[in-house]
């Protein structure tokens, strides 16, 4: 086949008519810029996500105490307390443990400066910023000296900061909690918020041991942060917590639930997963309908240019040449449409992401799925055309008018 | 050593059938013409002629008889193969000129060896293109479309695109039919020209007057020969276009 014959006829014959070439590309355009759009946008926005879920800690197990069941009333996660200290402890000597830290959690209002703030107050140990990946702006963390002399050190968040000490450097400051004077070791680099909304930055991080003993007075804990050596160790941690920790409490019934950060994220992404093949679904019926477009302009072209048929087979063109002539010309048009719809696609998920401050993701995966496609669908639509015109008789089409 | 004939027919039919009655236009045409010849064929609307002219074009193929072009037998051969034969042994020049619109007289000329499978390459395309539009007359205007051209201009690059493939046999189909008198001539010329340098020319017309421009005239009538012979009193174009342009003088002085 003289394809390079082929494809500079076809090249010619939609110059010559850029109007209607574009028109038909037109659908083709639509189709695959939705595509992509809704594509690279839902992966933008799935990216987001697991930031933020990455934004929790990397390869974090959270152990959260059990519920109670009180004459058939059951209550949440967390409603009874089973959780202790030495249970952290001990799950911090299991295999492929690199840190872990127990987590009391109290709302206070705290106050310094002439100035007060309501916000959570988080009893952890050392090794909370390396668990949550959340380093220190200024200052240090406090020490597991601080921790074993329940030690009136913390850490504040950036909302607390900025809050308490407007243009102030708080590192060495005292805010009081309950009364009790805290000095300010440190300010946490600023989080943002976390996925269900909440502002990570509004806290104020105390030695579990202060916390349990000055702030409070409990003896269980509300959660268990713990994180494995990787992602890959997760399941075989939290297997060995959960034998541990039913062994520790001489009960039948699991009193606490194990989760890792792995499921939340499945959790969270499977919706915007969902509605990404919704959107994805949509957008493919109409690269179909540019389809049927490309069909409907390619039989209209053949009509049209029957005679034109009829010169080219009287001077030589076999069946076949005709036929790759107008194959080659609906490809044409559908490559070129699918090409433009990427970039349309791209560009205006980019815009849009830039509007919402998402993370872009550009799917080559998808781009290239695109672009075959609309490739195929170009020889799918044009091949009846392309056929109807091949057979044609040369003397007929020659006395057309 | 005898000379082989471009065209051989024998005994040639062709009948369709349409419905219940069966028409026969051609009924039985036997024919021999030798190369450099310039042959008309003629007859009126319905005697065959176009039937005729369409099977020595490769476009259709007889119901009976044999012919041969250059020696192969076309009538058995088929669709792909009837292409390849009107693209390297046949040329056609039609009526309506069947140029395509919106496309260079160049492009238009280059066409055919877009189809010839000797693979042809683009620099040699254009030279052989150029070559053609310079053999009718028309070097100067490679580079202008159809509707820039004037009738007999659009009939050149047709002859020109008839040529580019070096084709065994010109066919030309009522050349004339669309185009005055003048300029009719002048398309003759250029017909007499290359059948000078050679060419084997067939062409189909009811023109008398267009036919005397041949060397010799087939008159079909009722799908049958009934009159081949040499012309007599051959008309030549220049002498014709002289003779015109003094009776146009002869009108203009007159009023």
């Amino acid at each position: 086949m003289r394809i390079f014959a082929s494809l500079k006829i076809a090249g010619r014959a939609l110059r010559r008519n850029k109007m209607r070439s574009l028109l038909t590309m037109l659908g083709i355009i639509i189709g695959v810029g939705a595509v992509i759009g809704s594509v690279s946008l839902t992966s933008g926005a799935t990216k987001q996500v697991e930031d933020q879920v990455s934004s929790l800690g990397e390869s974090v197990i959270t152990i959260f105490s059990g519920n109670f069941t009180q004459g058939g009333m059951r209550g949440g996660w967390g409603s009874a307390p089973t959780l202790t200290v030495e249970d952290t402890k001990a799950v911090a000597g299991l295999n492929n443990v690199l840190a872990v830290s127990p987590e009391v959690r109290d709302r206070e209002q705290v106050l310094a400066n002439g100035l007060n703030w309501n916000t959570q107050v988080m009893g952890e140990s050392p090794d909370y910023p390396q668990i949550r990946n959340w380093s220190i702006a200024s200052g240090t963390m406090f020490s597991d000296q601080d921790v074993r002399s329940l030690a009136k050190s913390a850490v504040i968040g950036k909302t607390v900061a900025d809050q308490l000490f407007p243009n102030q450097n708080p590192v060495g400051q005292t805010v009081r909690i309950r009364n009790l004077p805290f000095l300010i070791v440190g300010v946490l680099a600023p989080k943002g918020f976390n996925l269900f909304g909440q502002d990570q930055d509004d806290t104020v991080v105390v030695p579990y041991t202060s916390h349990m003993h000055r702030i409070t007075t409990r003896t269980f804990v509300n959660d268990i942060l713990v994180q494995a050596a990787s992602d890959k160790a997760i399941d075989g941690v939290q297997n060995d917590i959960t034998d541990l920790l039913l062994a520790r409490h001489h009960s039948k019934e699991q009193d606490f639930t194990v989760r890792n950060q792995l499921e939340l994220m499945q959790a969270v992404t499977a919706t915007s997963r969902a509605m990404g093949f919704l959107l994805a679904g949509v957008a493919a019926v109409s690269l179909v309908v540019g389809g049927i477009g490309i069909m409907n302009i390619m039989l209209v072209s053949v009509t049209e240019r029957t005679r034109e048929i009829g010169i080219r087979m009287a001077v030589g063109a076999r069946a076949a040449d005709i036929l790759v002539q107008f194959l080659i010309e609906a490809v044409t048009l559908s490559a070129i449409g699918g090409s433009i719809g990427i970039i349309g696609g791209m560009t205006f998920s980019w815009f849009i992401a830039s509007l919402q401050h998402w993370p872009t993701v550009t799917p080559f995966g998808w781009i290239a799925i695109a672009f075959v496609s609309s490739a195929v669908i170009g020889v799918i639509s044009g091949f009846y055309p392309a056929w109807k015109a091949s057979k044609l008789d040369p003397i007929d089409a020659l006395h057309y008018e | 050593m005898p000379i082989n004939p471009v065209i051989k027919l024998d005994e040639i039919h062709k009948t369709y059938h349409t419905g219940e009655v069966d028409v026969h236009a051609v009924r039985g045409v036997s024919l021999a013409i030798l190369p450099g010849e310039f042959v008309a064929i003629m007859g009126s609307s319905g005697s065959g002629k176009s039937t005729l002219m369409n099977m020595i074009g490769a476009l259709d193929r007889p119901t009976g008889g044999h012919y041969w072009l250059d020696g192969i037998d076309v009538s058995t051969l088929d669709r792909d193969a009837l292409a390849d034969i009107r693209n390297k042994k046949i040329g056609f020049v039609f009526q309506g000129f069947n140029l395509l619109s919106r496309t260079s007289a160049l492009e238009n000329v280059e066409m055919p060896m877009q189809y010839n499978h000797e693979r042809i390459g683009a620099h040699e395309q254009l030279e052989r293109a150029t070559h053609a539009l310079g053999l009718v007359g028309l070097g100067q205007r490679a580079d202008h479309h159809p509707n820039q051209l004037s009738g007999g201009q659009q009939q050149r690059v047709a002859i020109a695109r008839a040529l580019v493939n070096r084709p065994s046999l010109l066919l030309a189909d009522e050349p004339t039919g669309n185009l005055d008198s003048q300029t009719s001539i002048e398309i003759m010329g250029v017909f007499q020209k290359l059948n000078e340098q050679g060419i084997t020319i067939v062409m189909v017309t009811h023109e008398l007057d267009v036919a005397r421009f041949t060397k010799r005239m087939v008159i079909l009538r009722d799908g049958k020969i009934v009159t081949d012979e040499a012309v007599q009193n051959r008309s030549v174009a220049e002498n014709e276009l002289q003779r015109l342009r003094q009776e146009q003088q002869a009108v203009k002085l007159a009023s």
